[in-house]
């Protein structure tokens, strides 16, 4: 087996990359993948919240790193897909607790047991950043159809072209349909136009991922939201399918209806 | 309509992509608009130097394709008054 590492990273902080890592590992172990998340976020975790493996914690990142536990050790399983795994952050640490050539190590042996190692980047250009772009071999970048967020974005996208990384791809996230169409936010092409990477994926704005949260069961595991199908949809083209974008933008029934009874 | 978008006639999305456009630019060159006028009149000097132009009419500008940006300049030669020797 040679697991492919995939990081999540943002430059801006609360855009998504929590939600995205734990969305599509979800994803891809329920199609039957073996996945493992690594909460790159030392000092602020949270995958272990939104993934609703919290009360499982026994070993961390940093006890890995520093040899306290073998890698095993702190893998936890997922409560519902078997082939799910999680390695938590510390939370008493700060993120020099690990190095670049840390995860660059912990991933080659992980390479060896899964398929996909998804890792959750920090927010900011520092250290953290650095640990989880290290041993990436696909990064996506999650951003919102917003000023500070595609800015930021803009800047990741930079630095990982003067380090020479493997091109990035791109996941717009919260994208608000309705303000789109009134020509109050940026749509998916002016962002696209913007930035110039390719494009894997586009989630809309659903209240859904916040229950989902609430609940600790990533909404991709359920079947009817959109937010969850758009997430799906990003781990089967990871996998290289081709997948047809969802329509988020053209108007709704209920938008003409509602315009043709000139509510609008 | 908008208070926003009467006094200025555009949406929002417009307008945060015509600023964003010019604040990356200027994030992946780091190069400032007073930067550039700076570059622009030393680049007149040292043109001015060998040819004759008109600096009235000299263009620079930043332009994109795909992610990659290019200094453009447009540099009106001024027509030789001398005679060339035969
Ligand atoms: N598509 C969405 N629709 C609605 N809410 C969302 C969506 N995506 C994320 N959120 C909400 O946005 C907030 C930030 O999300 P998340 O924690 O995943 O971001 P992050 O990039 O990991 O943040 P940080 O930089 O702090 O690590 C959360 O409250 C989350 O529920
Ligand atoms: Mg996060």
């Amino acid at each position: 087996m040679t697991g492919t590492v995939v990081t999540i990273t943002s430059g801006k902080g609360g855009v998504g990359k929590t939600t995205a890592v734990a969305n599509i590992a979800v994803a891809l172990a329920s199609e039957g993948q073996k996945v493992v998340c690594i909460d790159g976020d030392i000092g602020l975790r949270n995958l272990d919240v939104i993934m609703g493996l919290e009360n499982r914690i026994v070993y961390d990142i940093v006890d890995v790193v520093e040899g306290r536990c073998r890698t095993r050790q702190a893998m936890i399983r997922d409560k519902r897909l078997p082939e799910l795994f999680l390695i938590p952050a510390a939370q008493t640490r700060d993120k020099n607790a690990v190095s670049p050539s840390d995860m660059v190590r912990l991933c080659d042996e992980l390479r060896g047991e899964v398929d996909w190692i998804l890792i959750d980047s920090p927010a900011g250009i520092e250290r953290g950043f650095r640990n989880a772009v290290a041993p990436a071999d696909r990064v996506l970048i999650v951003t919102n159809p917003e000023m500070s967020a595609v800015r930021d974005a803009d800047r990741v996208i930079g630095l990982l072209e003067a380090e020479e990384k493997p091109a990035p791809s791109l996941i717009i996230n919260r994208l608000n349909p309705s303000m789109v169409r009134r020509g109050d936010m940026l749509s998916v092409d002016d962002v696209y136009d913007l930035l110039r990477i390719d494009v894997i994926g586009i989630v809309p704005e659903d209240e859904n991922v916040i229950v989902a949260s609430n609940r600790g069961t990533p909404l991709a595991l359920d079947g009817k939201s959109k937010a969850g199908q758009a997430f799906r949809n990003i781990a089967r083209r990871l996998n290289g399918e081709q997948v047809p974008f969802i329509d988020l933008e053209s108007q709704s029934l209920w938008d003409r209806l509602a315009r043709l009874a000139g509510r609008k | 309509m908008g208070f926003f978008e009467r006094l200025t006639g555009k949406k929002s999305a417009r307008s945060a992509k015509e600023r964003l456009q010019l604040v990356l630019i200027h994030d992946r060159t780091d190069l400032t608009p007073t930067a550039l006028d700076t570059l622009k009149d030393d680049l007149i000097a040292v043109i001015s130097r060998h040819v004759e132009i008109d600096p009235a009419n000299v263009r620079i500008d930043l332009t994109r394709e795909g992610r990659e940006q290019r200094l453009v300049a447009d540099i009106p030669l001024r027509p030789t008054t001398r005679r060339r020797a035969n």
